[in-house]
């Protein structure tokens, strides 16, 4: 009874808990350690980014908290399982808009009948109204990543990570999409893990910015930002903590130059 | 029409505040979606049918030009005496009997070759046992023309129509079977890891995920599997003749040249062609375009 209540009370606190985290891949090379002692905490409802240069591993990490591979050292708890948006749509090509949003209501196990308006509020609330039958080849890029978020909010997990999601748009539909977000993330009050190398968007976004370090990946430094939402790229607050955040994390990319 | 209401829309963007990101998405997504419709009938007409009616008329009339100089109708008929061989099949109602007879068992030897090779290929694509000690194995069956196995199948079956479907299965299973496999080998890896973070694992993650995603390399493979049979079935055809069997398009070829009638041969031949080509045209060609399209993978020029 004991251990039942600390375990809610543990998932009441923590939508993703890492804790002393490290993953080596074996290479032709020998073992390769490309994340070492990641510890990271994710409140319900919090907003962070990880941010860091190539070979950071942060889309190792990404992985490893979806549960698509295993850490070598340490745990990873969360409450549930994440969703994942990639920085492909990755959406399903034979399926309409509507469909692909279907698919992850079903495999979750919602019934049939509520499936189909359950799509369409999803669908609403990505400002998508009236795509249900359009094909994935159909919509614009930022129009799939909205179909993609959709489809990972259909999941309805306590934490959405993010891989990235904007990296393969244009700066405008960008701008947009951060909006966006940062609205869905206030409406439905999801955690969100979101790894990007964009400096100004991790500020634009998030609450909390962890820089990681590269090869292996460390935690170097963490910021808390402060500025209120909703937020501009644009903001002089913003391109201030930006400009911090660059001059540590050039720092941390000189290092390798002088090996 | 258009114009007026698209200026309408502009001017309301205006005056609302410019931080409302909604308007300026939906405007952006208009802007960014091109509208496809379906191209005119004339267009349909110009570009996909004129050219080949074009080539057939060309063929007629080299054909009819060169008929005077080979000047030997049992080496070279004349379109006219083609066409009335043509003419009489049909008055003595023996045309469509001919064309029934081979389709009929290209299709259902073709459905048989569905129903095996769908599964082997499923096998071979998943259990990596079954592919080290099969796949290449299958891959090389494609390679062997399909004619080398009716010998052993006269001696196997004898001279009837379970040999013919033996001949037409061992054609198409292995093309039906690698399509398959193809198909699901080029499956991006990504859509893999996008099913499983949903929870389509296993069982689930083949039906929701991989068999879809494979569609398109199946239906290449059960193009190429239709081709397959019907090659087969007319080589079996042309090597067991009996008259027991019923006259098919093989059959006919070669009464045509014991005959040494040289229209009749022709007639067979321009038949074996014209239902290789109606069946892709009607069932195949439609599904792999239906399939392809769907997924925005086929570009209209």
């Amino acid at each position: 009874m004991a251990t039942t209540l600390a375990k809610a009370e543990e998932a009441v606190e923590h939508a993703a808990r890492i804790e002393h985290v490290s993953k080596s891949f074996t290479t032709p090379a020998g073992q390769q350690l490309v994340l070492d002692d990641i510890t990271v905490d994710v409140a319900p409802g919090e907003f962070v980014t990880l941010l860091g240069a190539s070979g950071c591993g942060k889309s190792t990490l990404l992985n490893l908290v979806a549960g698509l591979d295993r850490p070598t050292a340490g745990t990873i708890t969360t409450d549930g399982r994440p969703a994942l948006m990639f920085q492909e749509h990755a959406l399903f090509p034979w399926l309409t808009a509507g469909r692909n949003i279907e698919l992850a209501l079903r495999l979750r196990g919602v019934p049939k009948p509520e499936r189909r308006g359950r799509t369409e509020e999803l669908l609403e609330l990505v400002r998508l109204k009236g795509a249900y039958g359009k094909r994935v080849h159909e919509l614009s890029g930022g129009m799939r990543q909205r179909v993609a978020l959709a489809r990972a909010l259909a999941q309805e997990s306590n934490l959405l990570l993010m891989d990235e999601p904007f990296a393969a748009l244009d700066a405008i539909t960008r701008d947009l999409l951060h909006d966006e977000l940062t609205r869905i993330w206030a409406e439905t009050g999801v955690s969100v893990l979101f790894v990007t190398h964009n400096v100004r968007e991790a500020v634009r976004l998030a609450q909390r910015v962890i820089l990681l370090s590269s090869r292996p990946g460390r935690i170097a430094r963490e910021w808390t930002v402060g500025i209120p939402q909703p937020r501009r790229i644009e903001d002089a607050p913003v391109a201030e903590l930006s400009l911090e955040i660059t001059d540590v994390l050039r720092g941390e990319i000189r290092r390798h130059g002088q090996h | 029409m258009y114009c007026v209401g698209r200026s309408a829309a502009m001017a309301s963007t205006e005056t609302q505040p410019a931080q409302d990101a909604g308007s300026v998405e939906a405007g952006l997504d208009a802007l960014e979606t091109a509208a496809a419709g379906r191209p005119p009938l004339r267009h349909t007409l110009v570009n996909k049918v004129l050219p080949p009616v074009i080539a057939i008329a060309v063929v007629l009339v080299a054909w009819t030009l060169l008929y005077p100089v080979v000047d030997d109708p049992s080496k070279l008929p004349s379109p006219a005496a083609v066409g009335a061989v043509f003419k009489d099949a049909w008055l003595r109602g023996d045309l469509l009997g001919y064309i029934w007879t081979s389709v009929s068992r290209g299709l259902l030897g073709f459905f048989f070759a569905l129903l095996i090779g769908t599964p082997l290929g499923l096998l071979v694509a998943r259990v990596k046992f079954v592919r080290a000690a099969i796949g290449p194995i299958l891959s090389g069956l494609q390679s062997l023309p399909s004619v080398a196995w009716v010998p052993p199948a006269v001696i196997w079956l004898g001279l009837n129509n379970s040999m013919m479907y033996a001949v037409i299965l061992l054609g198409a299973v292995p093309s039906i079977a690698n399509g398959l496999v193809s198909g699901v080998d080029q499956v991006p890896p990504l859509f893999l890891r996008a099913g499983r973070t949903m929870g389509a694992t296993g069982l689930k993650g083949v039906w929701h995920v991989t068999l879809p995603a494979a569609l398109p390399g199946y239906v290449a493979g059960l193009k190429q599997g239709w081709a397959f049979s019907w090659r087969s079935l007319m080589a079996a055809e042309i090597i067991a003749n009996f008259p027991d069997l019923g006259v098919g398009l093989g059959q006919l070829l070669e009464n045509g040249r014991t005959a040494s009638d040289m229209a009749m041969v022709f007639e067979a031949i321009l038949l074996i062609l014209f239902v290789g080509i109606a069946i892709d045209l009607l069932i195949f060609s439609p599904l792999e375009r239906r399939v392809l399209r769907g997924r925005g993978l086929l570009v209209r020029s």
